[in-house]
Parts: structure tokens; sequence; C-alpha cells
């Protein structure tokens, strides 16, 4: 049996309890406010957990809003595994699922396993170009990302306001016209009988495979072992032959393409077209769903669930509390993990020096 | 179309559109100069909005709204000094916390107050929208204060002593920890003024509407960093940055319709940041030590 302090030596350990520990904060702010409002807490929780996972429709919608949060939590880790930050998910995934959108819809000549590959790839590369460019700025210019990648998602609202609007309207909507059948992502319902009338899709298992894909991409090749040496100590690295112009390219260019594959699950696999404002913020969502996973590709996994669970449950508890809750959640999720980080990290530094 | 281009009416609305991007931009100025950067800005304007709209509609006092705003631009600017000073949590992952944190807090406050989490109710505030005679637009108060702002910061900035130790801590905390100077508080004084400012860009947006709507700071808190980094890090710059903006955006509004494409003058603000930003017009250099924090040996 390990002492507490010891175990506070490990990092994982200590990043670990401030996840758990975050979460505590916010389920002990939710119940306060549902309070503040004059609900019953025990009422709402129920009314929550009846809504979500009490039947197999609820399941489907939790995966459903879950599965873009598994893309940008990929996308914002895996800049993060390099020491970057990605907050150009938003436009990324725009960008992506437009291009999702616009393959789609110059695909009915083709079967189904062509057109399915081709309007992924489709959102690969439009997400992945939207990422590449602040990623080279940095490389070649050395302009931080963070204000680049802001800049970007405001220059991809505009792109696709003036494509929906200009180019591919439909009067009355702010959406596109449907894409080609042979592009539609299945519907769990539709072929298995599960999660009937929810809209979850096939593009989570593609997520969920993603997430495999970029664990092992991270953890057992060189380019992985590249970026995360990169991350954790640039000048290490750099002397260790690594060029960084190199690993940001990449990392922003693969970040960006995970991002870019969002609009699977909603233009190909629920609405077949792309809508204006369609992605509710879920490319920064991303960032607390990364924060919370520790960047760990596979945690990225539950984190996405548990982000899901919490955006369409507070849709089940509208009538008793406003479904804001669950922005506020979120965001308190995200500051009360860098809080509790450092407080940890100061701790053990403090019980260190103690001579333990 | 072309002989409107210059009216009354027009620099009317230049102004209009510009003093929610000036106001923060300054602020940002100040906040970045100590090392601090603030993309908090968003939610910062969001949630000053909220409670100017707030204050006046109880009180029906635009000048109570404004103070509402500007404790609460206050209030939220101090939580980023919080996290990010004293804490010394990473300043963008605490403004993207904070930013989410606004959106969701004011959307679920307005449908507790007003029953509708996308409107309030309206409230009286500042005629300025339907003016087309400029003497009397400038006779409201914020245009006279927006300048008188800008002549303060820039005197605090470069000809007195908390300027320097400003501009001290935010290039070499370390130095001017030497010298004795306290980093964490310069950085909170920094946060302080830049929370009021941008308390009164939201106040203006809530009044100039009279009313506030879901997300009505609509990207006004990146504009006002864009024009901030165009505006080279310093106060002038940063307003002059924000009536260009402020022109961009007015002529997008008055060409709307006349021809496909005038979407690119909304973005052409973000377009012209990263060229800036890149160098291709005389790079832009942000101060030395902005976005770190400052631990002590």
């Amino acid at each position: 049996m390990m002492s507490p302090a010891r175990l506070l030596e490990r990092p994982s350990v200590r990043s670990t309890l401030s996840a758990f520990l975050a979460l505590a904060v916010s389920i002990g702010i939710s119940t306060v406010l549902i309070l503040l409002v004059g609900r019953d807490p025990g009422e709402v929780y129920d009314l929550f957990i009846k809504g979500t996972l009490g039947s197999p429709y609820g399941v489907g919608q939790v995966l459903f809003k879950a599965t873009p949060l598994i893309y940008t939590g990929l996308a914002a880790a895996i800049c993060f595994k390099a020491g970057l930050f990605n907050i150009g998910a938003e436009g990324q995934l725009t960008i992506g699922a437009f291009c999702t959108a616009a393959a789609g819809f110059y695909s009915h000549m083709l079967p189904p396993f062509l057109a399915i590959p081709f309007c992924l790839l489709a959102g690969i590369i439009g997400g992945g170009i939207w990422g590449l460019l602040p990623g080279m700025l940095k490389a070649f210019f050395g302009v931080h990302e963070v204000i680049n990648t802001i800049m970007m998602n405001f220059i991809a609202a505009g792109l696709v306001n003036f494509l929906v609007g200009d180019i591919f309207s439909v009067p009355a909507t702010v959406h596109t016209p449907d894409i080609s059948g042979s592009s539609f992502l299945p519907r769990f319902g539709a072929f298995s009988g599960y999660f009937t009338a929810s809209p979850v899709n096939v593009s989570i298992l593609l997520a969920i495979g993603t997430c495999f894909l970029t664990y092992f991409y991270i953890y057992r090749t060189v380019p992985g072992y590249e970026t995360r040496a990169a991350g954790l100590n640039p000048n290490a690295s750099l002397f260790a032959g690594i060029r960084p112009s190199r690993v940001i390219i990449r990392t922003f260019f693969i970040s960006g393409a995970v991002a870019g594959l969002v609009g699977s699950n909603y233009v190909m696999g629920y609405k077949h077209y792309f809508e204006l404002g369609f992605s509710e913020g879920a490319g920064f969502i991303g960032i607390a769903v990364a924060l919370l996973a520790r960047n760990n590709p596979i945690v990225i996994i539950l984190t996405a669930l548990l982000f899901g669970l919490l955006e369409y449950g507070s849709l089940t508890i509208n009538t008793m509390i406003p479904k804001e809750l669950a922005n506020i959640l979120q965001a308190i999720v995200i500051i009360s993990i860098i809080v509790l980080t450092k407080i940890f990290d100061r701790l053990q530094l403090r019980l260190g020096k103690g001579g333990v | 179309m072309s002989e409107s281009l210059l009216s009354a009416a027009f620099l009317i609305q230049i102004l209009r559109i510009s003093i929610p991007y000036a106001l923060p931009a300054m602020g940002a100025t100040i906040s970045e100069r100590g090392g601090v950067v603030n993309i908090a800005l968003e939610g910062t304007l969001l949630i000053s909005a909220f409670f100017t709209t707030l204050g006046t509609f109880y009180t029906q006092s635009p000048l109570f709204g404004i103070l509402c705003g500007i404790v609460a631009g206050v209030v939220v600017s101090l939580l980023h000094c919080f996290i990010t000073v004293y804490i010394r949590a990473d300043q963008i992952v605490s403004g993207i916390g904070i930013n989410l944190l606004a959106l969701g807090l004011t959307k679920f406050l307005c449908q507790i107050i007003f029953n509708s989490s996308s409107n309030s109710a309206r409230i009286v505030g500042i005629e300025s929208w339907h003016l087309d005679d400029l003497s009397r637009f400038i006779s409201n108060p914020f245009i006279p204060g927006t300048v008188l702002v800008l002549l303060c910061v820039h005197f605090v900035v470069y000809k007195t002593r908390l300027g320097l130790r400003l501009r001290a801590v935010g290039e070499n905390p370390a130095a001017a920890d030497t010298l004795g100077i306290s980093v964490a508080k310069i950085r909170s004084i920094a946060l302080l003024f830049c929370g009021a400012l941008t308390g009164l860009g939201g106040a203006w947006l809530a009044l100039d509407q009279h009313s506030f709507t879901d997300g009505m700071s609509a990207g006004r808190g990146f504009i006002a960093l864009a024009a901030m980094i165009i505006g080279r890090w310093t106060p002038a710059g940063a307003v002059l940055a924000a009536i260009l903006f402020g022109f961009s955006e007015s002529l997008s509004i008055r060409l709307q319709g006349s021809f496909g494409g005038v979407q690119f003058f909304q973005i052409f603000p973000y377009i012209l940041t990263m060229i800036v930003l890149s160098g291709f017009i005389k790079k832009a250099v942000p101060p030395a030590a902005d976005g770190i924090a400052y631990e002590k040996e």
C-alpha cells in the first residue's frame, strides 16, 4: 500500500483525481442551480436518467450526440499531445462537413461502397486543409496558432454562409439540397431494430474506430512518437533530430482531418444535407472532452459519451430547468479541471519538498 | 448607393459598430501588455450585455445598467485573473471555459427571468439606430467617452509608473519581480481595467439594441482581439483598427444584396489579422511574456 503522498507523485494519479473531482464539482453546482430555480434535484435527476438511459430511443440519442464529440475531442487531443492548441475544430468541422455534403451532391453515379468513402475523404481533406493553414503559418512564420485558428473559425463560417446562401441555396432554409442516396450512412434503427427512431448511425462506429487508430498512431508509430516527444520537451526532441515544423504541420493536418469527419454523423447519417450552425459548438466542447480524458484517445470515447449524455439529458429536463444547464456544466468541467490539476501539482511539490 | 456612402447615416453606422470593438480592444491591449492573453473577452462582453439589460430593465435607468455591465465585466475578468494569475492555469483554456460559461449562463438566466432563452424584454436604451443627424449621435456619452478612455489608456500605459510596470511585467516578469514589482498585482490591475472596458462595450451592445439576445456578442470579442493585434498592441492602433473593421462591416451591410460575395467584407478582419500576424505586412509581435503564467523560482 503506497502512501497518499507517493501516489500523488504520479502525474496520471493527479490528473485522474482532478478529472473525477471536476465531475463532482459540476454535479454539486448543478444541484445548487436546480435548488435555486426552485426544483427538486431528485426529481430532475430522475427525469434525466429516465429520458436518456431509460429507453433504447434515449440511449440512441445520447450515442448520436456523443458521436461528433468523439471526433472533436480527438482533434483537440492530437494537438495537445504535440503541445499545440487547436481551437479551430469548429471551423475545420464546418468546412469538412460542407465538403462531405458537396461530395454527396455529385456521387449519385457511384455505388455506395465508393460514394461513402468518397464523401468521407472529402470531409477529411476539407477539415485537414483548414487545419493545415494555421499549422503552416506556425511552422513557417512562427505565428501562434491560437489566434489563427480562431480567425479560421470565422472565415469558415463566412465561407459556408456564402456557399449555402448564394450557391447551394434552398429557398427559405439555411441548408443545402439533399445529398444522393448512395452516400447515406445507415441508421442502426433501419437495419438492426436497435435504438428505433433515434438518429444514431454507423458514424459512431467509425468514430470509435478512429479513436483506436489514433491511439495506435500516437503510441505505436514513429510520427506518433515524434508528436509526443515534441509535446513533452520541444528542446530535447529538436536535439534528437525531430523537425518541429514537420511535426506541427503533420499534427495540424491530422487534427483538422479528424474534425472534418464530424459531417459523417450529421450530413451522411442524419439529415442528409449540410445546415448552417448544425454543430452547436461541438468544436469547442471537444476541448472539454479531451481535457477530461487527459488526451487519451480511448478514454475520449467515455468522456464524449458522458458529454453526449449531458447534452441530450438537458433536453429531456428542459421543462423543469433550462437546457443551457448543459453548457454551464461543460464550462465548469473545463475550468475546474485546469484549476484542480494545478492545485494538485503544487500540493505534490510541497509534499515532495517536505521530504516524504 | 454611392452618394449614401459618405452620408451622416453611414458615418454613424461605422461608429455604432466600432464602439463595441474599440472598448474591448483597448481592454485587451492593457491585459496583453501585462502578459495575460484574454480570449475570455467574448464571454465577458456577453455577460456584461446581459447584466446591463437586467439592470436597466429593473430600474429603467440606462446609467444604472451601464454600471451593472461594468461590474459584471470586472467580475468575469477577475475570474479569469484568479484562474490564470493566481492558480496559474492555462490562459487559453480558461478563456474557452469562460466563453462557454457565459453562453450557457446568460441563456439560462434569460430563460428564468424573461421566460425565453433567446431574448429579453425591451429596455430603454440609447437611440442611435435611426439617427441620421451626426451631431445628435455624437452627443451620446459613449462617443466622447470612448475618446476619453483612449486618451487615458494611452497616457497610463506610456506616461505613468503603473504603465511602465505593466509593460515590464508583460515583457520580462522575472526582471520586474527582482525589482520588487508584484507581477500578480500588476496583472490583476490590468485585468480589472480590461474587464471594466469590456463591460462598457457590452453595455453599449445592450443599450444600442434595446434588449439582450442570446449570443449577441457574436464574435465581437474575437474581432476586438484582432483589432488589438492589427493595432500592434497599442491603444490608439487598436481603436483605429476597430474603426477599420466597423467600416468594412458597414460597407457589407450597405452592399447587402447588391452583388454576390458580400460576405467577404465580413471575413475581411479575420483575413487581415492572419496576414498581419504572418508578417506579410510589417509583422506584429506580441509582448514577450504574453500568455505565460509567471512562476516564482
